[in-house]
């Protein structure tokens, strides 16, 4: 049964909830305006997909994570990363293909992982996380740890054969496993009003024997109490459910992407929508935060990106000695 | 005291003994006890050709039946590697590759690379492989090659009990991926395999019969085919050198270029269809490391560039047998510039 | 056809060494046979005139079936002829007779799993106990002659066999415990030990602890005598990952080495794949050298034993030179065998069943 959560003041969060939730979609925003400029330079190779806009998303949701728990992402990885915990500083050497990078320089954007945050990487493959969320909360239910498995996936990816068959057996084996749907809107070039047979992502839910909720993706606290109430569902053996997180993103599918099949949906949402305005302007008006508070994070996190991408322009390249290792873990 | 059980009964104790010495070891897949949901007997199937049966009883929760879905299932034993469990996932014939092959190869073959070396993903995927069985072109395939082509990942061909049981607990043990290739028509063949647990490393071949006039390496059932031909070829004088290479990924080069060192000729012999295959790529390497020692150009023995028909009347013509590696073995031994 | 080994079921004639119509002795080589896993010489058992061949030269017989007839020579032709006749139709008809061979068991000995094997039934009672690595296999050609009128075991030494394979902490204490386990769970309360190599040094370990129950001892080749070791064979052995890597240091173990067959490598790979070999080789490694030198001095045990000791040692030993047999010179009786190495017992298996019945009848004899 697919609802809609109307948006609720802010439950369950205290003043340093609220400041780190702040801060996560803060460095996920400096972090990919910054890349976005860079990109512009030349001066990072490959693929990027960037998340700006999205960032209540990951954010509500890995607020309510902890260590046991697992992600898997999409091509569009950073703010996942960042949200649960990935060192910004070894991300954005791994953007830049640096051997201080996440992964030594050899995943680049689309590959950065730490398994030791219970990150299973960004993914290349459409649909590919899913599947491995599977895996993970089938872990987590044999060991008995408690934990979760949040697969990210975007409205492309909702279509994928993957994702469907993850669904359907994460129902079958009854996992600890949350789906979110982030539908921004556009797989690729491609509508997600033209592509999703049905009217919205979540009504597939039904369809897989498990709950499905659509939220407001530029309302943090809407994020963080649908997350809340799937993950806690999880934790307590009840299964599996599916969220739809609407919302747009301020860039293109990739960087470099013309994006002529838009209309104006970028500029009204930064405008009127921007999830960190809303925060801010709720937080504030509702005196939970004092608005300097909110500026010297700000301050804080300028200054945390500069550095990042400082260092990462002078970290060293990997060498000839590292293209053929970690293949296998033994030989 | 010869102890002799068969392929399937060899496999069924590696995977008994482990999930008996490691907890964390789990077996998941399509029927593997077979019986999910239904009003009958749990473990009514014990697997599609019986290999699993017994182990859904012996160790509760920890064979789990699958809806038909290996995208997620083998995705799902992927993901849960990662977390530290080893789990052994079947997919049932390898001819089902297309429907999963993206978990395997672009995400457990490439975890530890794409991350720098920090990640770990020790699934097992067990498949069975080859023809014989009038079972047709969708399911009668030799595709290992392919799993061979990709970094990252093991492949393993066991020729008979005794490797079937070594390599099954060697490749459990092992923390890479591993494609564990169970030929279909080995199943019911019997050797002498010991009772405790045992391991046979990866990258070592086997050599199974020594002789100094020609090498002939050949994999999985095409032993058992390459030892007619030899014990054909002895009446005639002829010693063959037969090595079972028994993984494809690694691959035991040093042994197979030590023989050819020794006897000046090859014949590989493949049941796989010939192009990009086992039998071209082990023949590009002799040709190139040991181009000097050759006396003949390399023979090939492999299945035609078709699918595998179903008439038992072409089956038989597409699978090499005894008297086409002998006919190579004559054409190298005889051959003249 | 002898049966050599628990798993012999036919040997195949490779060439007959006397010919048709000579003189043999009790002993001689009579008949070079290969097995799937060892070749070997038969020893003539009687004395006599080797008056009839009946298994040619590449023939497969099976295990039982009559192979020559050995008879005085005065026994008429006719005789012989009908003898032949009626072992020729017993070999083509393919129904030879089924010999059982030795009969295996297993017994629990503080808390681990000891496999024997065990032939021949008699008044004296004999045990065998093999070197690193080997097996009660090993004993394959000695078994069988020994059993006549006496009851023979071969047992498996923890860590090897089909015995368990936890050794602890890997000491001649921890082996000769094993020993001396087995024949209290046994009953057997007088034996005669013998030992090869490793085995050596634990049957005296063994009589030192225990020296009422031990009416001799017959060491072959053993450790813990003399200063002189292979100890990269030894290590070779044990790091070892494939018969490629095996081969070369099992050719070391024999004067012959034509003798180290692909099956002998192939079976011994298969014991170092099986679970806990590993660990136990290491363990027993480190109670054989210290360092490149042996660490096991068994002289001062073998002071504490009475009963007779005949010791024998092949000539070409290159694991254990017969240098070391020096050391004994004083306490036993040496015999050196030309035409062996260090596994003496396979390469002139006559010798040593010479030598165990010697040190019986010693003991038989109170001296």
């Amino acid at each position: 049964m697919t609802h809609t959560l109307p948006t609720r003041p802010s439950l369950g969060l205290d003043e340093g909830g609220l400041l780190d939730a702040y801060r996560t979609m803060r460095i996920i925003r400096e972090f990919e305006e910054r890349v976005h400029a860079e990109f512009a330079t030349g001066d990072i190779p490959g693929f990027v997909h960037l998340y700006a806009g999205e960032e209540a998303s990951a954010t509500g949701v890995c607020a309510r994570l902890d260590d046991r728990d697992t992600i898997a992402s999409t091509h569009r990885g950073h703010g996942h990363c960042i949200a649960k915990g990935v060192d910004v500083k070894e991300m954005m050497a791994e953007i830049y293909g640096r051997s201080t990078g996440s992964c030594h320089g050899k995943g680049g954007s689309m590959h950065i992982a730490d398994l030791s945050k219970g990150m299973l990487g960004a993914n290349g493959i459409v649909g590919g996380g899913p599947p491995l969320i599977c895996g993970t909360a089938l872990a987590a239910k044999q060991q008995n740890t408690g934990g979760v498995g949040v697969a990210f996936f975007g409205d492309g990816a909702s279509n994928q054969g993957t994702t469907l068959e993850s669904l359907n057996l994460a129902s079958v084996w009854n996992l600890p496993a949350i789906f979110v749907a982030e539908n921004n809107g556009y797989a690729e070039a491609t509508a997600s009003t033209w592509s999703v047979a049905a009217d919205n992502i979540a009504d597939r839910a039904a369809g897989f024997g498990m709950p499905g909720v659509i939220v407001d993706g530029f309302d943090f606290f809407a994020v963080y109490e649908a997350a809340g109430e799937a993950i806690e569902r999880a934790r307590d053996g009840g299964g599996p459910t599916l969220i739809e997180v609407k919302f747009t993103r301020y860039y293109g599918h990739f960087e470099g992407d013309q994006q002529t099949y838009r209309g104006d949906e970028v500029a009204r949402a930064r405008e009127t929508l921007d999830c960190l305005k809303r925060f801010r302007e709720r937080v504030t008006e509702s005196g939970q935060l004092e608005a300097s508070a909110l500026d010297a994070i700000d301050v804080q996190v300028a200054d945390l990106i500069e550095a990042a991408v400082v260092e990462a322009k002078q970290a060293p390249m990997p060498t000839a000695a590292d293209l053929e290792t970690d293949v296998y873990v033994t030989y | 005291m010869a102890r002799m059980i068969s392929y399937r009964e060899a496999i069924n104790e590696a995977l008994a003994q482990e999930m008996q010495r490691d907890p964390s070891v789990i077996v998941m897949g399509e029927d593997n006890a077979g019986g999910a949901g239904s009003p009958g007997e749990d473990d009514a199937w014990g697997g599609v050709l019986g290999v699993t049966k017994g182990l859904y009883h012996r160790f509760p929760g920890r064979v789990l039946d699958t809806p038909i879905s290996e995208s997620a299932f083998v995705g799902a034993a992927i993901g849960a590697a990662t977390r530290g469990l080893r789990p052994v996932a079947e997919l049932m014939f390898i001819d089902f590759m297309g429907v999963c092959f993206d978990q395997i190869f672009n995400q457990a073959a490439k975890f530890r690379y794409m991350f720098g070396g920090k990640a770990v993903t020790p699934v097992v995927i067990r498949t069975m492989y080859g023809a014989g069985l009038s079972a047709a072109a969708q399911h009668s395939q030799c595709l290992y090659p392919i799993f061979t082509h990709i970094p990252g990942l093991k492949v393993v061909l066991p020729s008979t009990p005794y490797e079937a049981k070594g390599l099954l607990i060697q490749s459990i043990r092992d923390d890479d991926p591993v494609i564990f290739c169970e030929h279909k028509a080995l199943y019911d063949t019997t050797g002498d395999v010991p009772a405790g647990s045992y391991t046979i490393p990866f990258g070592e071949a086997n050599v199974v019969r020594d002789g100094d006039d020609v090498t002939i390496v050949a994999l999985g059932r095409m032993v058992s085919v390459a030892e007619q031909a030899a014990t054909e070829l002895a009446r005639s004088g002829v010693q063959a050198e037969i090595i079972d290479p028994r993984t494809t990924s690694p691959l035991d080069t040093d042994t197979i270029l030590e023989s050819v060192e020794r006897t000046g000729r090859l014949v590989v012999v493949d049941e796989a269809s010939p192009r990009c295959g086992m039998a071209a790529d082990i023949s590009a390497l002799v040709a190139q490391h040991a181009f000097g020692a050759l006396r003949a150009p390399i023979e090939l023995v492999t299945a035609p560039h078709t699918p595998v028909p179903f008439s038992a009347a072409l089956e038989s013509l597409y699978i090499p047998d005894a008297q086409r590696v002998v006919n190579a073995v004559k054409t190298v031994t005889s051959w003249e510039r | 056809m002898p049966k050599w080994g628990l798993s012999m079921t036919s040997g195949k004639i490779t060439d007959w060494i006397v010919a048709e119509g000579a003189e043999v002795s009790k002993g001689d080589d009579l008949v070079d046979i290969d097995t799937e896993k060892i070749a070997g010489a038969l020893e003539a058992a009687d004395s006599g005139v080797l008056r009839r061949i009946i298994a040619v030269v590449n023939e497969d017989v099976p295990v039982g079936g009559t192979i020559a007839l050995i008879a005085p020579a005065g026994v008429p032709e006719s005789d012989i002829d009908e003898a032949a006749r009626l072992a020729r139709e017993e070999l083509d008809s393919g129904a030879v007779e089924e010999v059982t061979g030795p009969v295996t068991g297993t017994v629990q000995v503080g808390g681990r799993t000891l496999s024997y094997a065990t032939l021949g039934d008699g008044a004296e009672t004999v045990l065998l106990v093999h070197g690193y690595g080997g097996d009660k296999n090993s004993w394959l050609f000695v078994q069988e002659p020994l059993s006549a009128g006496r009851t023979v075991h071969a047992i498996d030494l923890p860590g090897h066999g089909e015995s368990g394979k936890d050794v602890g902490d890997g000491s001649l204490d921890v082996l000769a415990s094993a020993v001396l386990g087995f024949l209290a769970a046994q009953g057997i309360e007088r034996v005669h030990l013998v030992g090869h190599s490793l085995g050596g040094a634990v049957v005296v370990a063994a009589a030192a602890r225990e020296p009422d129950r031990v009416a001799s001892l017959t060491l072959v080749a053993p450790a813990g005598f003399g200063d002189a070791v292979d100890a990269g064979y030894l290590r070779g052995f044990a790091a070892a990952s494939s018969r490629r890597e095996l081969t070369p240091h099992l050719r070391k173990l024999f004067a012959d080495p034509a003798q180290v067959t692909r099956q002998l490598a192939e079976d011994l790979m298969k014991f170092k794949r099986l679970d806990g070999v590993q660990q136990a080789l290491d363990a027993l490694l480190a109670t054989l050298l210290d360092g490149d030198a042996p660490a096991i001095d068994a002289a001062p045990l073998l002071d504490k034993v009475d009963a007779p000791v005949v010791v024998v040692w092949g000539r070409a030993d290159q694991v254990l030179p017969v240098t070391n047999a020096a050391a004994l010179a004083g306490q036993a009786q040496v015999h050196v065998v030309d035409d062996a190495g260090h596994m003496v017992h396979m390469e002139q298996p006559g010798a040593v069943v010479a030598a165990v019945v010697g040190a019986v009848e010693a003991a038989a004899g109170g001296s």
